[in-house]
């Protein structure tokens, strides 16, 4: 049975007059590290407070693990959310923290947790707030793993570590990803750390959906054609999603596959995920929602505009 | 929805579930013990006060004041300890307030100011059932520990009651007698929880407390709480000496005349006495009962004493109710 962690239809969600989040279709589907990717007010917390019950839509609906209603009690026994902040108890000793996550929680893998701290070099009689923010970030992660979760949502997880803290918290997540199969969804606009965990793709901007789908499905679609500046224009009528001149050359990247022929004069190359995504990053206009959607009941690849 | 087309797995079961009280009476005293551990050296200190100067007022009116009116009472009793414990009686009237402000206003605004909301709402647990799991054993432990003080403190104003210097209606004692003062301590308790999860920080979330508690505090001690049942009328000649005497006015011929206070009386006063009135006229009462004014006092008789606590207690902890629930609500609509 194929099911998916989140889904939306339709979801929106406005603070005053102003929508964070709208018209957004998707279908995350189970078994992936997801990365939700944007500029910064694009919606990305916004979108990830929905799913974990801090917010309440504005209009649409939002359903985790197999439609259970997002904050209900049965969702939130299966995920666990890691806010971007790390937020701890402070004043709390990570054993009690540890304790404290116990006691919040019908399921709770002590053990794992103890050994996991014990690994990391976390004393358990040390105050949550006197630890490093890397091992802050740790303890935190290491909480909600512990839940034995079926969806791991991290907002923004690494945007304050150091390039060790950020590898070292990575491979756990890795590491619980190959271990319990846990699905994993995380956002950040470190694009370079995306590269190397995700496999699925969501690019928000301007609080809209601009591209979702399989991250090599994405890169399959996508060439990148090079070729004179002079022609570039010629190609206008294709579905071309961001064009760089560099003097004589001019850069395309198109929506076209390996098969697809490529124009006399011009050469074609594969993208990377960090190119691709940095070109609809500066074409906000551009959209991409590939299926298939692996949803039952909706149908978010129809958004396309 | 899903539970027509198969049956429910266990954990899928959306319904209500039980509170965990256990689970989360040790996470409420982990979090909380500071602010527990703080009211309770708080009371302790006062309590350790109250039986050290007490054994001593108990002692010195046993010894000195029977009978009551002898001049050995009032300078071994009335004249060494009269004024400690108008400053005692005085000083407990902030306690509720401080222990509902300090105990109550962090509980949910500390998680809002810091953040750590979004790690408690979304535990297993649920928002809901954490706050009722936290909220109600606090306010069971601060309820509690007033009530057991306000048994401390009936034992140490006891010798004044003996004595006749205060009766139990007092404004200054009333609140700490009977059930009043655990009352008033779950009301500042609740008014602090509301306040906190309203304003969303800890220290503007405590002075609004201490505010809003000592303005309804001031209002029922000088116009609600003797209208709880309406006062009962009599002459001033026979009034009883243990009666809380309300308010009290002059009538000539059936027909109101004047209140037993201001101008009215004054004036009428200077008329009768044909300018200010002499010492050999007799009292100002004589005078104007000579004159054919009757003085009428409205009171409430002493065997009114508890139902009069219980009303106040009564109305104290239904607002509590609303206003913990008004919380409840609050947090379980609040968005970040």
């Amino acid at each position: 049975m194929s099911t998916n962690v989140i889904e939306t239809a339709g979801l929106g969600k406005r603070y005053g007059s102003t929508w964070a989040l709208r018209e957004c279709s998707l279908a995350i589907p189970a078994g992936h590290v997801t990365a939700l990717v944007g500029p910064n007010g694009a919606g990305k917390t916004t979108l990830l407070n929905l799913a974990v019950g801090l917010a309440e839509p504005s209009a649409g609906s939002v359903t985790v693990l197999d439609s259970r209603p997002a904050g209900s009690p049965a969702a939130l026994d299966g995920i666990a959310f890691v806010a971007q902040d790390m937020p701890v108890y402070k004043n709390l000793s990570a054993g009690d923290m540890l304790h404290l996550t116990r006691n919040l929680n019908r399921r709770f893998d002590r053990g794992y947790a103890e050994a996991r701290l014990g690994e990391l070099g976390i004393p358990l009689n040390r105050k949550a707030g006197k630890l490093s923010g890397g091992q802050q970030a740790q303890l935190a992660l290491t909480l909600a793993l512990a839940r034995r979760p079926k969806l791991l949502v991290l907002d923004e997880p690494v945007a304050m570590l150091d390039p060790v803290a950020r590898h070292d918290f990575m491979a756990t997540v890795l590491a619980a990803m190959a271990d319990d199969g846990v699905s994993v969804v995380l956002s950040s606009h470190v694009l370079a750390e995306l590269e190397r965990v995700a496999d699925y793709l969501i690019l928000l901007s301007r609080g809209r959906v601009q591209l979702a789908g399989e991250v090599d499905d994405l890169l399959a679609s996508h060439r990148m054609l090079t070729g004179p500046a002079a022609e570039a224009d010629r190609y206008a009528d294709r579905p071309v999603v961001h064009v760089r001149r560099a003097q004589a050359q001019a850069h395309l990247l198109v929506r076209a596959t390996a098969d697809d022929p490529v124009p006399p004069g011009w050469e074609a190359h594969p993208v990377g995920l960090e190119e691709l995504t940095l070109a609809y990053l500066r074409e906000p206009g551009a959209s991409a929602l590939p299926g298939p959607a692996r949803s039952r009941n909706t149908q978010p690849s129809e958004v396309t505009r | 929805m899903t539970a027509l087309t198969m049956p429910a797995p266990p954990e899928h079961d959306a319904g209500l579930r039980p509170v965990p009280w256990r689970r989360m009476a040790w996470v409420t005293w982990r979090q909380h013990r500071a602010a527990i551990g703080g009211a309770t050296a708080f009371l302790g200190a006062f309590t350790v006060y109250l039986w050290l100067t007490g054994l001593q007022m108990h002692h010195a009116e046993a010894a000195n004041c029977h009978p009551a009116g002898s001049l050995g009472c009032a300078i071994n009793f009335t004249g060494r300890y009269g004024e400690t414990a108008i400053i005692v009686s005085i000083a407990l009237q902030a306690v509720p307030a401080l222990i509902g402000a300090f105990t109550g206003a962090p509980v949910l605004a500390r998680e809002l100011e810091t953040g750590t909301f979004r790690f408690a709402w979304t535990q297993g647990i649920g928002r809901l059932r954490w706050t009722a799991g936290k909220l109600a054993p606090l306010a069971v432990a601060v309820t509690a520990a007033a009530g057991a003080f306000t048994v401390l403190f009936a034992w140490y104003n006891q010798p004044w009651a003996a004595a006749g210097y205060v009766t139990p209606f007092s404004a200054r004692v009333f609140d700490l007698l009977g059930v009043a003062f655990a009352a008033w301590t779950l009301a500042a308790f609740a008014i602090g929880v509301l306040a906190g999860t309203l304003i969303r920080r800890v220290v503007p979330a405590i002075a609004a407390t201490l505010a809003i508690y000592a303005g309804l505090a001031f209002a029922t001690g000088l116009w609600l709480r003797e209208h709880y049942i309406t006062p009962l009328v009599t002459h001033s000649t026979n009034l009883p000496g243990s009666a809380w005497a309300i308010s009290g006015w002059y009538t000539k011929g059936g027909t109101f005349a004047f209140g037993d206070h201001g101008n009215g009386i004054a004036s009428t006063a200077r008329q009768l006495c044909g300018g200010p009135c002499s010492a050999s006229s007799g009292s100002l009462e004589q005078i104007l009962a000579r004159h054919g004014y009757t003085h009428w006092i409205s009171y409430q008789p002493a065997s009114r004493f508890w139902p009069l606590q219980w009303i106040e207690g009564g109305w104290l902890l239904a607002l509590s109710v609303l206003l913990i629930a008004a919380s409840i609500w609050l947090v379980r609509r609040r968005a970040t």
